[in-house]
């Protein structure tokens, strides 16, 4: 499917770009004509995944993230890049209420909520190298 | 500076406290929620601690962990937490966590 419109920001992994992240792939989406609902779904979605990237995959340290985001005429393609510390085992941290930082309340509900708000969710990563969480949302239109 | 978290309101009252939440919960603003409920708890040691979401506009997985660790607080103190106004995606991502089993939400 052709490519409608696509979009990349890259940040650092300051905690005031979680907001700038969600609130960014909104306005992006806006033009497909969404629900409420599915515009939330999406930012919650992807402020998660940033949140990973600032939290475990940078460990608070700075440190660059990637954003882009593809639209087409009823889907987005969501890709959440980072050169972080890796996920040595990924089908662990993507069970649900496992964390590895359980002193600082996360929940470890992070990749149960992108997998629930999403249609499609693809987490690639390797240990010292970086991962990738890809999140595909078709838009009901 | 622009700030884009509203401050919370708390109320105290017998032995209940009522905590306004308003704005975005995530990562960024979770920490300072949490030192302002859990002073508020420790000085008033409430047998209810009752949190509003009419006026939250977004919340991820770090409320979630916002929520738990305050029932641990309160059930450690002997009481009981109550969520209240929850609506929307909101109350997807309390559901996910299976927040019933831990709070009454209303």
């Amino acid at each position: 499917m052709k490519n409608k419109n696509e979009m990349k920001l890259i940040f650092p992994s300051n905690p005031e770009n979680e907001r700038l992240a969600r609130i960014a792939v909104s306005a992006f989406i806006s033009e497909l004509g969404p629900t409420i609902a599915e515009i939330a779904e999406i930012k919650t979605a992807v402020s998660e995944a940033v949140t990973n990237c600032i939290v475990h995959a940078y460990r608070e340290k700075p440190g660059m993230i990637t954003l882009t985001v593809k639209a087409t005429s009823s889907k987005v393609h969501i890709r959440i890049t980072d050169r972080g510390c890796g996920i040595d085992d990924v089908k662990r941290a993507m069970e649900p209420l496992y964390t590895s930082r359980p002193e600082e309340e996360r929940a470890g509900l992070g990749f149960a909520v992108m997998e629930s708000f999403t249609d499609r969710m693809t987490v690639k990563s390797a240990p010292k190298k970086g991962t990738t969480v890809t999140l595909i949302k078709n838009i009901c239109c | 500076m622009l700030n884009l978290t509203e401050p919370i309101i708390i109320e105290a009252e017998n032995d209940t406290v009522e905590v306004f939440l308003s704005g975005d919960i995530d990562h960024k603003n979770a920490a300072g929620l949490r030192n302002d409920i859990d002073y508020a708890v420790e000085r008033h040691k409430p047998k209810v601690l009752n949190l509003n979401f009419a006026k939250v506009e977004f919340m991820d997985s770090s409320g979630i962990g916002l929520i738990m660790g305050r029932y641990k607080k309160l059930s450690a103190l002997g009481g009981r937490l109550v969520l209240t106004e929850t609506s929307g995606t909101i109350k997807k991502v309390m559901k996910i966590a299976g927040i019933e089993k831990l709070a009454e939400i209303i």
